[in-house]
């Protein structure tokens, strides 16, 4: 589903956040991307999106190869993925239901038919009461997990979250891991990054972890 | 899929309406500044119409008067004739012989004293022509070609005034031009800084929308929605202008025609011109939109 051979990416200030990458993600895998900030973990995770392009080697994600990936083909990758972002972009100006909305609007569809779908993400996060409410007037918690809902709406083949347990307590972290269990078991491909020690220790899960723009050994 | 696609407009242009109601006054300020920039050039288009219409009316059909030499006989008298018969820009003519011309002198009162003093007719035969064509250039034609015949003494008709009135109209479209242009170039520069201002308030959206997928179009339609209906309503308030204007003049120019018996009434603008007015505003704020979009959406860029 995702391989990345000999993916280097150096930013213009000459800071090398990744070097010399090769990884391979199959469809269906759950993936725990782990190391210290600074290790290049959000980097590699824009880098499947395409939100950042790498300096060199090659990167395909569902057998297309999106270093050559035409600016006018870049929305419809990115509809493939689910992005969980570590400061949420969540837009302040709309209800919780209208921000699980949006990708659904975007890829097309019409407002009417869709509105079960929204209902039924923001079901599956716990959220379905708070529908009309602003996101401001939202906890942490529940700002993550409206985050997911709008992650997951259109239903992504691909879901990837950075950092999703970042300023959460134990319990509350354990809950949207779980959430994302279960988004494995329906078939998506997830890839979470963390630096959370608790939750690796459950998981029977593969774990990368990244040392200064490298695989550990 | 084109249900679809449609729908999707359809939910744009509500939004922009909503959009528009949201802020009332600024909506209504930048109405009203492309309604005026708009009403100048029409405004002034309609009058140019106008007076060519009331110069037409006073004139009526151009006349030109036919005087043959002295020594035209019937025969020439006839060719003449013939050949008016056969001029396409020829609409009617009279035939006025010398003896008639005298009489009518004779019954000129102020001048009875010197025709019956005369030993002879000094007058020649005459024809007075009225000409299809009322624009100058096809008058001097035909005025060209009748003076060109043997027989004719002398072809004469009141040119000046018409070219004199002619310029000043083509001066006033060239003035009409000139303010379309310029305010037009205005009307893009005021709906570029609206939507300017938007992108700016939008940007978090924007970006956010660029993350999850969105399309360029997807991102641009709103505020090109916003900008060429902007211009549409724009266009209205300036048709609301100019017929408010009118009808205002026209309760004054009744009184004024009046006092002289002249039928004196400004024509409202054609439906053709009207929906050319709105299709031309809704366009322009559509283009100012377009220019601005094109300009600052690439600056937005996700981090």
């Amino acid at each position: 589903m995702i391989h990345f051979k000999n993916v280097s990416k150096r930013f213009p200030d000459g800071y090398s956040a990744l070097n010399n990458i090769d990884l391979t993600i199959e469809a269906g895998e759950m993936v725990y991307l782990t190391g210290h900030s600074g290790a290049g973990k959000s980097t590699l995770l824009k880098l499947i999106a395409a939100i950042e392009r790498p300096t060199s080697g090659s990167i395909s994600i569902g057998g297309q190869n999106i270093a050559q990936l035409k600016p006018n083909a870049m929305p419809f990758l990115r509809r493939k993925i689910g992005f969980i972002f570590q400061d949420h972009k969540l837009l302040f100006d709309r209800t919780a239901f209208d921000n699980v909305l949006l990708p659904l609007q975007i890829s097309g569809f019409d407002n009417k038919l869709v509105a079960g779908r929204v209902r039924a993400a923001l079901d599956k996060v716990g959220l379905l009461k708070k529908e009309v409410a602003l996101p401001i007037t939202l906890s942490g918690g529940e700002r993550q997990r409206l985050c997911i809902a709008r992650a997951v709406v259109h239903r992504p083949a691909i879901l990837i979250a950075d950092e999703p347990t970042g300023n959460l307590d134990a319990a509350y972290a354990k809950d949207i891991m779980g959430l994302f269990q279960s988004f494995n078991q329906a078939g998506v491909t997830v890839l979470i990054s963390t630096h959370d020690a608790a939750l690796l220790e459950e998981t029977k899960c593969r774990i990368l972890e990244l040392e200064q723009g490298r695989f550990a050994a | 899929m084109i249900k679809a696609w449609l729908s999707q407009h359809w939910r744009v242009f509500i939004f922009t309406l909503k959009r528009l109601v949201s802020t009332p006054v600024t909506s209504l300020l930048s109405i009203i500044v492309i309604g005026i920039a708009f009403s100048l050039p029409a405004g002034i288009y309609i009058l140019t119409e106008n007076l060519q219409k009331i110069s037409g009316q006073t004139v009526g059909s151009p006349q030109m008067s036919l005087y043959l030499k002295l020594s035209a006989n019937e025969n020439d008298i006839n060719e003449v004739r013939q050949q008016l018969e056969e001029n396409e820009q020829v609409i009617r003519y009279q035939f006025v012989p010398k003896q008639v011309a005298l009489q009518q002198l004779q019954q000129n009162s102020s001048l009875a004293d010197v025709a019956s003093g005369l030993k002879y007719n000094p007058l020649p035969d005459a024809f007075i022509v009225d000409a299809q064509d009322s624009t100058t250039e096809a008058l001097k034609q035909l005025q060209i070609t009748l003076q060109e015949r043997p027989e004719i003494d002398h072809v004469q008709f009141d040119a000046v005034w018409v070219e004199r009135l002619n310029a000043l109209l083509g001066l006033g479209r060239t003035v009409v031009l000139l303010l379309a242009i310029l305010l037009s170039v205005a009307i893009i520069a005021v709906m570029f800084n609206t939507i300017r201002l938007q992108i700016l308030t939008k940007q978090e959206e924007i970006e956010v929308s660029r993350l999850i997928g969105a399309t360029n179009s997807f991102i641009q339609r709103p505020f090109l929605y916003f900008g060429a209906t902007q211009g549409l309503l724009g266009g209205i308030v300036a048709l609301c202008i100019i017929m408010f204007s009118i009808q205002t003049m026209n309760n004054e120019l009744t009184e004024i025609g009046r006092l002289y018996t002249l039928n004196l009434h400004l024509q409202q603008l054609s439906t053709g011109d009207n929906v050319s007015l709105l299709a031309f505003s809704t366009w322009l704020g559509w283009l100012g939109a377009r220019i601005s979009v094109a300009s600052h959406l690439w600056q937005i860029e996700p981090k």
